[in-house]
């Protein structure tokens, strides 16, 4: 049976394969011919585990023929970011310094995939060790937009987003140490879903900061993120996502430094979707964060320190293998000292404290995920507004924050510029599962899910 | 250490590392260094930047 696996969502496919409309076979079949028609151009993964996902799917048919349902993800095909250890198969951190390495057990986030029947149809691009956003720094070469061939996915979770926008997945797995989620799907227009700090195991991922690395989803819709997100949890029977009364919700806007500057048609996007929530009943106010021309000192010292920390033993055996921009960066990090980490971390709690202030009896923060669209490759710095910044600043300035105080974030589409590449709004909020409920509101009040 | 003595430690250690490229990493990181210690949410011993309820204090 004929499917489009880049329009399907989860929620779709799992009411069409109970009524007996498809099969997971069918649309395993449909996201490898995507993988094998777009993935190389794309840059999207890093190994196909073709084999494996058709016998997977084949068994998910048999089972559900057989009346073992283990879900909403029985026989949904979906990608792992190879940052992620699949059992039997390199974690190439997309890094040469990997060469020979083979995991030996599943992530425990990949575990729970698996019990919740997911057909996992192979390891997908990132920027190496995670440590970039732009996934230009790969050994095996760039995540290209699927929008814009010339202009970079995001990263450094770029081929999940790729993935999932181009029909290869319905979903996949992605790491976010300052954005690595959001950046992406906000890039490549789709969901991307950080939980809240602590929440989702990262046991058998390759580690950048362990302060700051969250694991969770990119996906098509709300709807689907909850699904994968709750499987991630070990929960295969969860309830439906119940989309938040929009009279009732209340959104807060961190105005300075998050909404200034802006791309002229980021800030459009941004605002005009804000007026469709206010129309909507939304209550929509402005706040402000404390202390934040200090998020990027915080960030920068923590996740470098940690980073260098992780890499040192192998940048000093073997610094060769590491992208030369990558092991710089990585070096930065070998001469922070204690004292100022230390300092780091007293600006990590204020900054905890100052997010919670700001979300005082707000349902969520509501601010751009990225301040640009999707940059071209090789870009080494950009407009935004009046001002030029580096890459690096501009794309990590609208979602670091949540990485240091471990709040849940949410982008979701918001629109496209007139070159048709898309802008993404960030939803930020206490707990996960709420989150989840105004973000689903949101959507619909822009006319999606 | 003050950020300027680490500016100049850590370029000489480049240097001698033969890591010229590391030069305007260091100099970004510097400048996130000066904002980081400058920032008021960072404790200190001495009297005047204690808040004012614990000046008056013991």
């Amino acid at each position: 049976m004929r499917v489009d696996p880049a329009a399907i969502t989860i929620e779709e496919f799992g009411r069409r394969l109970r009524a007996g409309e498809i099969t997971a076979a069918d649309l395993t079949e449909a996201c490898l011919d995507r993988i094998e028609r777009d993935a190389a151009r794309l840059g999207a993964f890093i190994l196909v585990a073709a084999g494996e996902a058709r016998e997977r799917a084949r068994l998910a048919d048999h089972e559900l023929a057989s009346g073992l349902d283990r879900g909403p993800l029985h026989g949904v095909p979906l990608s792992i970011k190879d940052l992620i250890d699949m059992a039997g198969l390199p974690t190439t951190a997309a890094s040469r310094v990997r060469e020979g390495h083979r995991a030996r057990r599943d992530a425990a986030v990949v575990a729970h995939l698996r019990r919740a029947g997911a057909v996992l149809v192979g390891k997908t691009n990132l920027h190496e060790f995670a440590f970039g956003i732009t996934n230009e720094d790969s050994a095996f070469g760039p995540a290209r937009n699927p929008r814009d061939l010339r202009r970079t996915a995001g990263g450094s979770s770029g081929g999940s987003a790729v993935s999932v926008a181009a029909g290869m997945a319905l979903a996949s797995l992605g790491t976010d140490t300052g954005g690595s989620i959001r950046i992406p799907a906000a890039a490549c227009g789709i969901v991307g879903l950080k939980p809240a700090l602590g929440e989702v195991s990262t046991d058998g991922v390759v580690p950048l900061s362990p302060l700051l690395d969250h694991v969770g989803p990119l996906a098509r819709s709300v709807a689907d993120a909850w699904l994968v997100y709750r499987a991630l949890l070990g929960d295969h029977a969860p309830r439906p996502l119940t989309a938040a009364p929009l009279a009732a919700v209340r959104l807060a806007v961190p105005r300075p430094y998050f909404c200034d500057p802006l791309d002229d048609e980021v800030q459009d996007r941004f605002e005009q979707a804000l007026a469709r929530f206010r129309a909507a009943g939304v209550g929509v106010a402005d706040t402000e964060i404390a202390h934040s021309k200090e998020i990027a000192a915080v960030y920068t010292v923590l996740g470098t320190s940690d980073a260098a920390a992780y890499h040192g033993p192998a940048l000093d055996r073997m610094p060769e293998r590491y992208s030369p921009a990558v092991r710089l960066r990585l070096e930065v990090g070998r001469y922070l000292l204690a004292e100022d980490y230390a300092r780091a971390l007293n600006g990590r709690r204020a900054l905890r404290r100052a997010v919670d202030a700001a979300l005082g009896d707000f349902d969520a923060l509501a601010l751009p995920t990225l301040p640009i669209p999707a940059p071209v490759l090789g870009a080494p710095s950009v407009q935004v507004g009046r001002s030029t910044q580096p890459i690096r600043d501009a794309m990590l300035r609208e979602t670091q924050l949540f990485n240091l105080t471990g709040h849940a974030a949410v982008t979701i589409p918001c629109g496209l510029t007139r070159d048709a590449l898309p802008c993404g709004l960030q939803l930020v909020g206490h707990d996960t599962g709420r989150l989840l409920e105004v973000a689903l509101a949101c959507e619909r009040a822009l006319g999606r899910g | 250490m003050t950020v300027q003595e680490w500016r100049e430690w850590a370029r000489a250690d480049a240097k001698r590392r033969q890591l010229p490229e590391l030069e305007p990493l260091l100099e970004s990181m510097a400048a996130l260094l000066e904002t980081l210690r400058t920032a008021d949410f960072n404790p200190s011993p001495t009297p005047q930047s204690e808040p004012p309820e614990q000046r008056s204090a013991g």
